[in-house]
Protein backbone atom coordinates (compact mmCIF):
# COMPACT_ATOMS: atom_id res chain seq x y z
CA UNK A 1 0.00 0.00 0.00
CA UNK A 2 2.84 2.70 1.11
CA UNK A 3 4.38 1.72 -2.49
CA UNK A 4 1.28 2.88 -4.31
CA UNK A 5 0.63 5.99 -2.35
CA UNK A 6 4.44 7.16 -2.97
CA UNK A 7 4.90 5.92 -6.63
CA UNK A 8 1.53 7.46 -7.58
CA UNK A 9 2.63 10.82 -8.88
CA UNK A 10 5.03 9.07 -10.73
CA UNK A 11 2.63 6.53 -11.68
CA UNK A 12 0.56 9.39 -13.83
CA UNK A 13 3.82 10.30 -15.71
CA UNK A 14 4.87 7.05 -16.61
CA UNK A 15 4.03 5.75 -20.19
CA UNK A 16 2.34 2.08 -19.86
CA UNK A 17 1.23 0.10 -22.36
CA UNK A 18 -2.76 -0.24 -22.75
CA UNK A 19 -3.39 -3.49 -21.58
CA UNK A 20 -1.10 -2.90 -17.84
CA UNK A 21 -4.28 -2.23 -16.30
CA UNK A 22 -4.72 -5.46 -14.86
CA UNK A 23 -1.19 -5.57 -13.06
CA UNK A 24 -1.39 -3.99 -10.00
CA UNK A 25 1.38 -1.89 -8.86
CA UNK A 26 1.99 -4.93 -5.99
CA UNK A 27 3.70 -6.61 -8.93
CA UNK A 28 7.34 -7.49 -7.23
CA UNK A 29 9.20 -6.42 -10.08
CA UNK A 30 7.48 -3.80 -10.69
CA UNK A 31 7.78 -2.57 -7.45
CA UNK A 32 11.09 -2.23 -7.39
CA UNK A 33 11.01 -0.22 -10.74
CA UNK A 34 8.64 2.52 -9.30
CA UNK A 35 10.72 2.71 -6.28
CA UNK A 36 13.81 2.95 -8.52
CA UNK A 37 11.01 6.18 -10.28
CA UNK A 38 10.83 7.74 -7.03
CA UNK A 39 14.69 8.10 -7.06
CA UNK A 40 15.78 9.15 -9.99
CA UNK A 41 12.74 10.21 -11.94
CA UNK A 42 9.57 8.47 -13.93
CA UNK A 43 11.31 9.07 -16.93
CA UNK A 44 14.50 7.23 -16.49
CA UNK A 45 12.72 3.78 -15.53
CA UNK A 46 9.62 4.12 -17.95
CA UNK A 47 10.96 2.37 -20.53
CA UNK A 48 11.73 -0.49 -17.48
CA UNK A 49 8.52 -0.17 -16.56
CA UNK A 50 7.22 -1.25 -19.60
CA UNK A 51 9.84 -4.45 -20.25
CA UNK A 52 8.73 -5.53 -16.65
CA UNK A 53 4.80 -5.50 -17.15
CA UNK A 54 5.34 -7.41 -20.39
CA UNK A 55 7.60 -10.05 -18.63
CA UNK A 56 5.14 -10.30 -15.56
CA UNK A 57 2.44 -10.55 -18.02
CA UNK A 58 3.86 -13.78 -20.18
CA UNK A 59 6.07 -14.72 -17.21
CA UNK A 60 4.79 -15.39 -13.81
CA UNK A 61 1.36 -14.34 -14.55
CA UNK A 62 0.98 -17.00 -17.36
CA UNK A 63 2.99 -19.54 -16.10
CA UNK A 64 0.41 -19.24 -13.47
CA UNK A 65 -2.58 -19.19 -15.26
CA UNK A 66 -1.49 -22.25 -17.05
CA UNK A 67 -1.39 -24.51 -14.08
CA UNK A 68 -4.57 -22.68 -12.88
CA UNK A 69 -5.88 -24.23 -16.10
CA UNK A 70 -4.47 -27.66 -15.04
CA UNK A 71 -6.02 -27.38 -11.76
CA UNK A 72 -9.09 -26.38 -12.97
CA UNK A 73 -9.24 -29.42 -14.93
CA UNK A 74 -8.26 -31.65 -12.23
CA UNK A 75 -10.23 -30.06 -10.06
CA UNK A 76 -13.52 -30.75 -11.90
CA UNK A 77 -12.63 -34.34 -12.63
CA UNK A 78 -11.88 -35.50 -8.64
CA UNK A 79 -15.16 -33.66 -7.58
CA UNK A 80 -17.18 -35.21 -10.78
CA UNK A 81 -15.43 -38.77 -9.93
CA UNK A 82 -16.86 -38.73 -6.35
CA UNK A 83 -20.25 -39.76 -8.14
CA UNK A 84 -18.66 -41.13 -10.99
CA UNK A 85 -15.44 -43.89 -10.19
CA UNK A 86 -17.32 -46.08 -8.54
CA UNK A 87 -14.81 -46.38 -5.23
CA UNK A 88 -15.32 -47.47 -2.22
CA UNK A 89 -12.99 -48.12 0.80
CA UNK A 90 -9.77 -46.16 1.01
CA UNK A 91 -9.78 -45.50 -2.85
CA UNK A 92 -12.89 -43.33 -1.85
CA UNK A 93 -10.86 -41.50 0.84
CA UNK A 94 -7.98 -40.78 -1.59
CA UNK A 95 -10.47 -39.30 -3.94
CA UNK A 96 -11.81 -37.29 -1.18
CA UNK A 97 -7.79 -35.78 0.18
CA UNK A 98 -7.35 -35.05 -4.01
CA UNK A 99 -10.20 -33.24 -4.50
CA UNK A 100 -9.67 -31.43 -1.83
CA UNK A 101 -5.98 -30.29 -2.50
CA UNK A 102 -6.68 -29.55 -6.40
CA UNK A 103 -9.98 -27.29 -5.27
CA UNK A 104 -7.03 -25.37 -2.67
CA UNK A 105 -4.64 -25.34 -5.41
CA UNK A 106 -7.13 -23.58 -7.31
CA UNK A 107 -8.06 -21.14 -5.15
CA UNK A 108 -3.70 -20.59 -4.39
CA UNK A 109 -3.31 -19.78 -7.40
CA UNK A 110 -6.17 -17.64 -8.23
CA UNK A 111 -5.03 -15.26 -5.37
CA UNK A 112 -1.79 -15.46 -6.21
CA UNK A 113 -2.61 -14.40 -9.86
CA UNK A 114 -4.61 -11.47 -8.61
CA UNK A 115 -1.92 -10.52 -6.32
CA UNK A 116 0.45 -9.92 -9.16
CA UNK A 117 -2.05 -7.95 -10.63
CA UNK A 118 -2.65 -10.56 -13.24
CA UNK A 119 -6.45 -11.91 -14.43
CA UNK A 120 -6.79 -15.35 -13.53
CA UNK A 121 -8.38 -17.63 -16.68
CA UNK A 122 -11.70 -18.75 -16.41
CA UNK A 123 -12.44 -22.31 -15.81
CA UNK A 124 -12.89 -24.45 -18.91
CA UNK A 125 -15.71 -26.75 -19.43
CA UNK A 126 -14.29 -30.65 -19.62
CA UNK A 127 -15.64 -33.55 -20.43
CA UNK A 128 -14.15 -37.01 -19.41
CA UNK A 129 -14.53 -40.07 -21.45
CA UNK A 130 -14.14 -42.77 -18.96
CA UNK A 131 -16.36 -45.05 -17.41
CA UNK A 132 -15.48 -47.82 -14.59
CA UNK A 133 -13.23 -47.47 -11.36
CA UNK A 134 -10.33 -48.51 -14.06
CA UNK A 135 -10.90 -46.29 -16.74
CA UNK A 136 -10.91 -43.35 -14.04
CA UNK A 137 -7.63 -44.50 -12.33
CA UNK A 138 -5.92 -44.84 -15.81
CA UNK A 139 -7.17 -41.14 -16.80
CA UNK A 140 -6.18 -39.84 -12.93
CA UNK A 141 -2.30 -41.51 -13.64
CA UNK A 142 -2.27 -39.32 -17.15
CA UNK A 143 -3.45 -36.25 -15.15
CA UNK A 144 -1.17 -36.34 -12.30
CA UNK A 145 1.63 -37.43 -13.63
CA UNK A 146 1.02 -34.80 -16.58
CA UNK A 147 0.90 -31.92 -13.53
CA UNK A 148 3.97 -32.96 -12.03
CA UNK A 149 5.82 -32.54 -15.39
CA UNK A 150 4.08 -29.10 -16.14
CA UNK A 151 4.79 -27.87 -12.86
CA UNK A 152 8.92 -29.27 -13.36
CA UNK A 153 9.03 -27.85 -16.90
CA UNK A 154 7.47 -24.57 -15.63
CA UNK A 155 9.02 -23.84 -12.69
CA UNK A 156 12.57 -23.34 -13.74
CA UNK A 157 11.27 -20.07 -15.67
CA UNK A 158 9.38 -18.42 -12.02
CA UNK A 159 10.81 -15.32 -11.93
CA UNK A 160 9.81 -14.38 -8.22
CA UNK A 161 11.00 -16.31 -5.34
CA UNK A 162 7.50 -16.77 -3.72
CA UNK A 163 5.65 -17.65 -6.86
CA UNK A 164 8.36 -20.89 -7.02
CA UNK A 165 7.72 -21.56 -3.99
CA UNK A 166 4.17 -21.77 -4.08
CA UNK A 167 4.63 -24.02 -7.35
CA UNK A 168 7.18 -26.10 -6.07
CA UNK A 169 5.12 -26.97 -2.74
CA UNK A 170 2.11 -27.81 -5.20
CA UNK A 171 4.36 -29.90 -7.03
CA UNK A 172 5.09 -32.15 -4.15
CA UNK A 173 1.73 -32.62 -3.64
CA UNK A 174 0.67 -33.65 -7.31
CA UNK A 175 3.55 -35.70 -6.98
CA UNK A 176 2.29 -37.77 -3.66
CA UNK A 177 -0.92 -37.84 -5.58
CA UNK A 178 0.11 -39.93 -8.48
CA UNK A 179 2.30 -41.78 -6.28
CA UNK A 180 -0.93 -42.58 -4.31
CA UNK A 181 -3.10 -42.46 -7.47
CA UNK A 182 -0.12 -45.47 -8.96
CA UNK A 183 -0.36 -48.18 -6.09
CA UNK A 184 -4.31 -47.81 -6.39
CA UNK A 185 -3.28 -48.78 -10.31
CA UNK A 186 -0.72 -51.90 -9.31
CA UNK A 187 1.73 -49.46 -10.87
CA UNK A 188 5.37 -48.22 -9.52
CA UNK A 189 4.60 -45.40 -7.55
CA UNK A 190 7.95 -44.01 -8.50
CA UNK A 191 8.79 -45.39 -11.88
CA UNK A 192 11.74 -42.96 -12.52
CA UNK A 193 14.83 -41.69 -10.93
CA UNK A 194 13.90 -38.12 -12.46
CA UNK A 195 10.63 -36.76 -12.92
CA UNK A 196 10.70 -35.71 -16.32
CA UNK A 197 9.73 -32.25 -17.36
CA UNK A 198 6.92 -31.32 -20.12
CA UNK A 199 6.79 -27.92 -22.12
CA UNK A 200 3.45 -25.94 -21.84
CA UNK A 201 2.65 -27.01 -25.02
CA UNK A 202 3.10 -30.60 -24.82
CA UNK A 203 0.83 -30.36 -21.81
CA UNK A 204 -1.64 -28.11 -23.12
CA UNK A 205 -1.76 -30.77 -26.27
CA UNK A 206 -2.35 -33.32 -23.77
CA UNK A 207 -4.55 -32.19 -22.12
CA UNK A 208 -6.89 -30.23 -24.91
CA UNK A 209 -9.10 -33.38 -25.39
CA UNK A 210 -10.66 -32.87 -22.45
CA UNK A 211 -11.54 -29.37 -23.07
CA UNK A 212 -14.85 -28.83 -24.48
CA UNK B 1 -11.05 -42.50 -25.78
CA UNK B 2 -7.91 -40.86 -26.44
CA UNK B 3 -6.43 -41.58 -23.69
CA UNK B 4 -7.00 -45.52 -23.18
CA UNK B 5 -5.60 -46.20 -26.76
CA UNK B 6 -2.17 -44.65 -26.36
CA UNK B 7 0.52 -45.93 -24.11
CA UNK B 8 0.55 -44.47 -20.40
CA UNK B 9 0.86 -41.35 -20.29
CA UNK B 10 3.75 -41.08 -17.93
CA UNK B 11 5.54 -43.34 -20.68
CA UNK B 12 4.63 -40.50 -23.34
CA UNK B 13 6.03 -38.14 -20.50
CA UNK B 14 9.15 -40.21 -20.85
CA UNK B 15 9.43 -40.00 -24.15
CA UNK B 16 9.28 -36.55 -24.78
CA UNK B 17 12.38 -35.22 -25.52
CA UNK B 18 12.96 -31.98 -24.86
CA UNK B 19 11.19 -29.47 -22.91
CA UNK B 20 11.35 -26.37 -24.56
CA UNK B 21 14.32 -24.83 -22.30
CA UNK B 22 16.31 -28.05 -23.07
CA UNK B 23 16.09 -29.02 -19.45
CA UNK B 24 15.54 -32.46 -19.12
CA UNK B 25 15.33 -35.51 -21.22
CA UNK B 26 15.08 -38.21 -18.62
CA UNK B 27 13.64 -41.06 -19.74
CA UNK B 28 15.32 -43.17 -15.89
CA UNK B 29 17.67 -46.10 -16.01
CA UNK B 30 21.46 -45.88 -16.05
CA UNK B 31 21.25 -44.83 -19.53
CA UNK B 32 19.50 -41.90 -19.06
CA UNK B 33 21.61 -40.46 -16.71
CA UNK B 34 24.40 -39.67 -19.03
CA UNK B 35 21.59 -37.41 -20.84
CA UNK B 36 20.53 -35.89 -17.87
CA UNK B 37 23.92 -34.45 -16.49
CA UNK B 38 24.59 -33.26 -20.56
CA UNK B 39 20.61 -31.65 -20.56
CA UNK B 40 21.12 -29.83 -17.02
CA UNK B 41 24.67 -29.15 -17.48
CA UNK B 42 24.64 -25.61 -18.69
CA UNK B 43 24.92 -23.80 -15.35
CA UNK B 44 28.75 -24.12 -14.76
CA UNK B 45 29.53 -21.00 -16.91
CA UNK B 46 26.96 -19.15 -14.12
CA UNK B 47 25.97 -16.50 -15.67
CA UNK B 48 23.21 -16.18 -13.17
CA UNK B 49 20.47 -13.34 -14.75
CA UNK B 50 19.14 -11.39 -11.92
CA UNK B 51 15.94 -12.14 -12.92
CA UNK B 52 16.38 -15.70 -11.98
CA UNK B 53 14.38 -16.84 -8.58
CA UNK B 54 16.27 -17.07 -5.21
CA UNK B 55 19.23 -16.47 -4.38
CA UNK B 56 19.17 -12.80 -3.12
CA UNK B 57 22.60 -13.41 -0.77
CA UNK B 58 20.24 -14.83 2.31
CA UNK B 59 21.78 -17.58 3.67
CA UNK B 60 20.93 -21.55 2.78
CA UNK B 61 21.92 -23.04 5.67
CA UNK B 62 24.25 -24.96 3.07
CA UNK B 63 27.45 -22.99 3.01
CA UNK B 64 29.76 -25.25 4.98
CA UNK B 65 28.98 -27.81 1.77
CA UNK B 66 29.91 -25.29 -0.73
CA UNK B 67 29.33 -21.56 -2.16
CA UNK B 68 25.84 -21.34 -3.66
CA UNK B 69 24.66 -24.07 -5.94
CA UNK B 70 27.51 -25.97 -5.39
CA UNK B 71 26.99 -25.88 -1.59
CA UNK B 72 23.16 -26.48 -2.15
CA UNK B 73 24.12 -29.79 -4.83
CA UNK B 74 26.31 -31.42 -1.97
CA UNK B 75 23.55 -30.58 0.85
CA UNK B 76 21.49 -32.71 -1.38
CA UNK B 77 24.30 -35.41 -2.54
CA UNK B 78 24.80 -35.79 1.52
CA UNK B 79 21.56 -36.39 2.10
CA UNK B 80 20.96 -38.80 -0.47
CA UNK B 81 24.20 -40.87 0.24
CA UNK B 82 22.42 -41.29 3.35
CA UNK B 83 19.12 -42.45 2.04
CA UNK B 84 21.27 -44.96 -0.44
CA UNK B 85 23.10 -46.44 2.42
CA UNK B 86 19.95 -46.61 4.42
CA UNK B 87 17.91 -48.55 1.94
CA UNK B 88 21.46 -50.99 1.09
CA UNK B 89 21.02 -51.40 4.93
CA UNK B 90 17.21 -52.88 4.76
CA UNK B 91 17.91 -54.60 2.00
CA UNK B 92 20.93 -56.67 3.63
CA UNK B 93 18.50 -56.76 6.95
CA UNK B 94 16.18 -59.61 5.38
CA UNK B 95 13.20 -57.73 7.39
CA UNK B 96 11.12 -57.40 3.97
CA UNK B 97 10.23 -59.94 1.48
CA UNK B 98 8.24 -59.90 -1.72
CA UNK B 99 6.54 -56.66 -2.96
CA UNK B 100 8.04 -54.85 0.27
CA UNK B 101 11.59 -55.51 -1.11
CA UNK B 102 10.87 -54.89 -4.32
CA UNK B 103 9.35 -51.30 -3.48
CA UNK B 104 12.59 -51.07 -0.48
CA UNK B 105 15.03 -52.03 -3.72
CA UNK B 106 13.64 -49.71 -6.35
CA UNK B 107 13.56 -46.60 -4.13
CA UNK B 108 17.17 -47.51 -3.00
CA UNK B 109 18.48 -47.25 -6.74
CA UNK B 110 17.14 -44.11 -7.57
CA UNK B 111 18.44 -43.03 -4.00
CA UNK B 112 21.65 -44.67 -6.29
CA UNK B 113 21.01 -42.78 -9.19
CA UNK B 114 20.52 -38.73 -7.67
CA UNK B 115 23.58 -39.68 -6.15
CA UNK B 116 25.53 -40.36 -9.33
CA UNK B 117 23.93 -37.17 -10.92
CA UNK B 118 24.27 -34.57 -8.19
CA UNK B 119 27.69 -36.10 -7.80
CA UNK B 120 28.58 -35.16 -11.80
CA UNK B 121 26.67 -32.17 -11.28
CA UNK B 122 28.98 -31.22 -8.67
CA UNK B 123 31.80 -32.16 -11.27
CA UNK B 124 30.41 -30.21 -13.75
CA UNK B 125 30.04 -26.80 -12.16
CA UNK B 126 33.99 -27.04 -10.80
CA UNK B 127 32.85 -28.23 -7.16
CA UNK B 128 34.07 -31.03 -5.25
CA UNK B 129 31.33 -33.70 -4.58
CA UNK B 130 30.86 -33.69 -0.87
CA UNK B 131 32.18 -37.15 0.76
CA UNK B 132 30.00 -40.55 1.60
CA UNK B 133 28.91 -39.99 5.26
CA UNK B 134 29.68 -43.28 7.42
CA UNK B 135 25.95 -44.28 8.67
CA UNK B 136 24.20 -46.05 10.66
CA UNK B 137 20.32 -46.95 11.31
CA UNK B 138 18.26 -48.79 13.90
CA UNK B 139 16.78 -51.66 12.23
CA UNK B 140 14.43 -53.35 14.57
CA UNK B 141 11.54 -54.33 13.19
CA UNK B 142 9.84 -53.97 9.55
CA UNK B 143 7.69 -51.32 11.09
CA UNK B 144 9.95 -49.14 12.62
CA UNK B 145 12.42 -49.65 9.16
CA UNK B 146 9.07 -48.57 7.21
CA UNK B 147 8.27 -45.40 9.73
CA UNK B 148 12.15 -44.30 9.53
CA UNK B 149 12.00 -44.27 5.55
CA UNK B 150 8.98 -42.85 5.76
CA UNK B 151 10.35 -39.89 8.12
CA UNK B 152 13.84 -39.78 6.05
CA UNK B 153 11.20 -39.41 2.37
CA UNK B 154 9.10 -36.98 3.88
CA UNK B 155 12.17 -34.94 5.16
CA UNK B 156 14.19 -35.82 1.75
CA UNK B 157 11.29 -34.10 -0.32
CA UNK B 158 10.90 -31.11 2.28
CA UNK B 159 14.26 -30.33 2.12
CA UNK B 160 14.97 -30.40 -1.59
CA UNK B 161 11.44 -27.87 -1.40
CA UNK B 162 13.56 -25.73 1.08
CA UNK B 163 16.11 -25.19 -0.89
CA UNK B 164 14.69 -24.94 -4.24
CA UNK B 165 14.28 -20.93 -4.27
CA UNK B 166 18.03 -20.46 -3.20
CA UNK B 167 19.01 -21.91 -6.20
CA UNK B 168 20.50 -19.81 -8.46
CA UNK B 169 20.96 -21.66 -11.94
CA UNK B 170 17.87 -22.67 -14.02
CA UNK B 171 19.23 -26.14 -15.02
CA UNK B 172 20.36 -26.93 -11.88
CA UNK B 173 16.87 -25.99 -10.53
CA UNK B 174 15.34 -27.88 -12.85
CA UNK B 175 17.24 -31.21 -12.15
CA UNK B 176 16.51 -30.64 -8.12
CA UNK B 177 12.90 -30.18 -9.15
CA UNK B 178 13.11 -33.24 -10.85
CA UNK B 179 14.35 -34.88 -8.21
CA UNK B 180 12.49 -33.43 -5.45
CA UNK B 181 9.10 -34.58 -6.88
CA UNK B 182 10.04 -38.64 -7.05
CA UNK B 183 10.95 -37.81 -2.94
CA UNK B 184 7.50 -36.69 -3.04
CA UNK B 185 6.36 -40.16 -4.63
CA UNK B 186 8.73 -41.98 -2.10
CA UNK B 187 6.86 -40.40 0.98
CA UNK B 188 3.66 -41.08 -0.65
CA UNK B 189 4.37 -44.62 -1.19
CA UNK B 190 5.38 -44.93 2.59
CA UNK B 191 3.19 -43.24 3.88
CA UNK B 192 0.64 -45.33 2.13
CA UNK B 193 2.28 -48.37 2.87
CA UNK B 194 1.63 -47.25 6.37
CA UNK B 195 -1.69 -45.77 6.71
CA UNK B 196 -1.26 -42.44 7.25
CA UNK B 197 -1.97 -39.53 4.97
CA UNK B 198 -0.36 -39.50 1.35
CA UNK B 199 -0.33 -35.81 2.22
CA UNK B 200 0.57 -34.81 5.68
CA UNK B 201 1.03 -31.23 5.09
CA UNK B 202 -2.92 -31.10 3.26
CA UNK B 203 -2.72 -29.57 0.18
CA UNK B 204 0.99 -27.61 0.32
CA UNK B 205 3.94 -29.39 0.85
CA UNK B 206 5.96 -27.70 3.79
CA UNK B 207 9.68 -26.75 3.24
CA UNK B 208 12.35 -27.38 5.31
CA UNK B 209 15.15 -25.41 6.15
CA UNK B 210 19.00 -27.19 5.93
CA UNK B 211 19.70 -26.45 9.70
CA UNK B 212 16.64 -28.57 10.61
CA UNK B 213 17.05 -31.16 8.25
CA UNK B 214 20.05 -31.79 9.15
CA UNK B 215 19.81 -31.81 12.66
CA UNK B 216 16.85 -34.54 12.10
CA UNK B 217 19.76 -37.03 10.38
CA UNK B 218 22.72 -36.11 13.06
CA UNK B 219 21.92 -39.61 14.90
CA UNK B 220 22.62 -41.26 12.25
CA UNK B 221 26.01 -39.81 10.90
CA UNK B 222 28.76 -41.48 12.55
CA UNK B 223 31.65 -40.62 10.45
Amino acid sequence: MSDQILAQPELAAIQIDEDSEDLSRSDVILKGALAAGAIYGAVAVGPFVGRALAMAESGDVGILNFALTLEYLESAFYEEAKSRAGASGDLKSLINTIARDEEEHVGALTETIKKLGGKPVAEPKFDFPYSGTGGFLKLAQTFEDTGVSAYNGAAPQIKAKEVLEAAGSIVQVEARHAAAIALQNGAEPAPVAFDPALSEAKVLKAVEPFIK
Amino acid sequence: MAVESKPSALSRVASDPVSRRKLLAVTGGSTALAAFLAACGSDSDSTTSTMTAGGGGGATGTEKFGKGDVGILNYALTLEYLETAFYEDVVKSGLFKGSDLATIRKFGSEEAEHVKALTGFVKQMGGKPAPKPKTEFPLKSAKSVLELAATVENLGAAAYLGQAPNIKGPSTLAAALSIHSVEGRHAAALNTLLGKSIVPDGAFAKPAGAEEVLKSVEPFIVG
